[in-house]
């Protein structure tokens, strides 16, 4: 049946498509531009560098000499340290949110914990140079003389280093983590349990089962926390100590990539120098964007296939459970 | 049956482990927010809102500027982000299910997680490069850009949450496809997508890294697009690094002033998202 006025519509309804479409396209070469920017920007460093650029340690701007791997360095090393305390924490979280937690506490503690997400970088920063600096240089003082000797702990008393970055970073990276950790938790059947339950298992033991159900994605709420330590900023410039060195010790000043963006972008003078600072952040990008994209696949491939997979009773029932829907 | 035991035990460590590390998490917390709430308050009084900063080393002052340069730096970055999100949105929820709606939700989850400084450069290579010189323009438009892909993923859930059956009877009434999206599901999740639009707000209120090369710093009041422009948390920052005892003051009561902000934003969103499920509960 076409008619004038259905073939209106139809026209209207393709317009509407593509018209909607075209700003959904607009996100995807977002993503896009910014690559070609950068890489475009940096031609200088790449150029002139090549692989010389990640594995050189000198990094001095005056005789247009710059190597990189200082910065890669300290951004990997805070982000695992970062990782190695937050992620007990952030899965401890998840689990008691969505497994333990009686069912009045579960929305306000959800709700606190993911507070830590929304304090932004720059007060994190703050706090750590006026509060955590000074706690972490005691701790440093009185650390006893053997224990100085561990490559770990040696060095200056100087409060700022990788330990407070660390630990600054742990605590920041810890809502992310623990929020898509419950999500893939919520995700997980509730069968899972119940079967686990009814063959005797504790309540650990059932915890275990969804754990094992939704490892993959767990795997990806980890991934996600570390792609934001490494991308993080701010707090990292004013607590890590600016110190282009390699060093294992968690009292050294360091140096991050991320940081060495912020404290230098605006002081560089040549060229070669500015395009060696956006080196660095095509690599920050280039690394977020693969580290992004894992965990968000590993992420989709619980929380999806429950959905697509399960048959309807399931569902509902694994989605109501864990959500606490009906008051 | 001592096996038992050890496993209930063991069982009931874990339950505790867990219970742990949510008080370990909100310890960091609340130390925050204490010494934000204590320090900021303490610091903060009526010329922080009205006056403008001081000379170097001279005590007193403001950040007046900073608190406009924000606002307007916010206006410059919602003004293209919230349409282009929006619409983003709206097509991903009419049309999304195909590999072309994933590849965009993918894609702006990813962007999601790109470090704000690599905005911040890219920003910087688009609109300070070519003029060689700072701009509120570039400060907005990195801000923007951060803002495209959670206003985009919040249109689309909340879009979601409007009931189906909406648009099949305004499609049977013989609606457009256009029509039945903007006259009855965008209105119907409206306070949804102001909730999307106040969480994108919160999130770039307080960025700072994007901020330091594209829209600078400015001592004094400016609305001039072209012009570097002050905004809070570069204001905080350079207080905060600088070695002046009123200077840190000032970057505790700008620091509350920024928490509270994002704060508001964060309980307004999740009050509104929450009636919004109630009302949409099957």
């Amino acid at each position: 049946m076409k008619t004038p006025s259905s073939r209106r519509r139809n026209t209207d309804d393709r317009a509407f498509r593509l018209g909607t479409g075209f700003f959904a396209l607009l996100v995807v070469l977002l993503v896009a531009g910014i690559f070609i920017e950068l890489y475009r920007t940096s031609h200088l460093s790449l150029a002139k560098f090549g692989f010389r650029f990640w594995t050189g340690r000198t990094w001095d701007p005056v005789s247009g000499e710059f190597g990189a791997l200082p910065f890669i360095w300290g951004t990997l090393y805070s982000s695992m340290l970062a990782m190695l305390i937050s992620t007990p924490i952030a899965l401890g979280i998840a689990i008691f949110l969505s497994e333990l937690s009686p069912r009045r506490f579960r929305a306000p503690l959800a709700f606190l914990t993911e507070l830590l997400a929304a304090v932004p970088s720059i007060v994190y920063g703050l706090w750590g140079v006026f509060v955590l600096v000074p706690i972490v240089r005691k701790l440093q003082v009185v650390t006893p003389d053997w224990l100085k000797k561990v490559p770990l702990f040696s060095g200056p008393p100087l409060g700022v280093g990788m330990l407070s970055a660390a630990l600054i970073l742990a605590v920041m990276v810890i809502p992310f983590t623990s929020s898509v950790a419950r999500e893939v938790l919520k995700a997980v059947p509730a069968t899972q349990r119940e079967a686990a339950y009814a063959l005797g298992a504790t309540r650990w033991e059932a915890i275990q089962a969804a754990l094992r159900f939704g490892r993959t994605g767990i795997i990806g709420a980890v991934i996600l926390g570390f792609g934001r330590a490494v991308g993080e900023t701010m707090a990292v410039t004013m607590v890590i100590g600016n110190n282009p060195q390699i060093s294992a010790s968690l009292y050294a000043p360091q140096y991050s990539m991320s940081a060495v963006i912020a404290n230098e972008f605006t002081e560089a003078a040549d060229n070669l120098y500015l395009s060696a600072l956006i080196e660095i952040g095509l690599v920050l990008f280039v690394i977020t964007v693969i580290v992004n994209a894992i965990s968000r696949l590993l992420i989709w491939s619980v929380t999806r296939e429950v959905k697509a997979k399960a048959p309807k009773p399931a569902t509902t029932m694994a989605l109501a459970a864990p959500t606490g829907g009906g008051e | 049956m001592n096996r038992t035991r050890r496993r209930k035990a063991l069982s009931g460590f874990v339950v505790f482990l867990c219970a742990g590390s949510v008080v370990l998490a909100l310890i960091p917390l609340f130390f925050i927010f204490g010494y934000v709430i204590s320090k900021g308050f303490s610091s903060l009084n009526w010329d922080f809102f009205t006056k403008m900063p001081k000379p170097v080393g001279e005590t007193g002052g403001g950040m007046a500027n900073a608190m406009v340069g924000t606002a307007y730096l916010i206006a410059i970055a919602g003004g293209f982000a919230v349409p282009v999100g929006v619409i983003a949105g709206v097509y991903l929820s009419e049309y999304g299910k195909k590999s072309f709606g994933s590849l965009v939700r993918f894609t702006a989850d990813v962007l999601n997680g790109v470090p704000s400084i690599v905005i911040g450069i890219f920003a910087y290579g688009l609109a300070v490069l070519p003029v060689k010189h700072f701009s509120a323009l570039a400060g907005g438009l990195a801000l923007g850009f951060m803002m495209v892909p959670i206003i985009t993923r919040t249109t689309e859930e909340l879009l979601n949450l409007v009931p189906g059956s909406l648009r099949e009877g305004a499609l049977a009434l013989g609606a457009t496809r256009a029509r039945a999206a903007f006259s009855v599901m965008v209105p119907a999740a409206l306070p949804g997508i102001m909730t999307g639009i106040l969480v994108a707000l919160a999130r770039i209120a307080g960025e700072t890294a994007p901020l330091l090369f594209t829209a600078f710093n400015n001592r004094y009041l400016t609305t001039s697009l072209l012009q570097p422009i002050s905004s809070l948390p570069v204001q905080i920052y350079t207080y905060a690094i600088s070695p002046y005892d009123d200077w840190h003051r000032q970057a505790w009561a700008g620091a509350l002033v920024l928490v509270g902000f994002v704060f508001t934003f964060s309980v307004l969103a999740r009050v509104v998202t929450r009636r919004l499920e109630r009302m949409h509960r099957t």
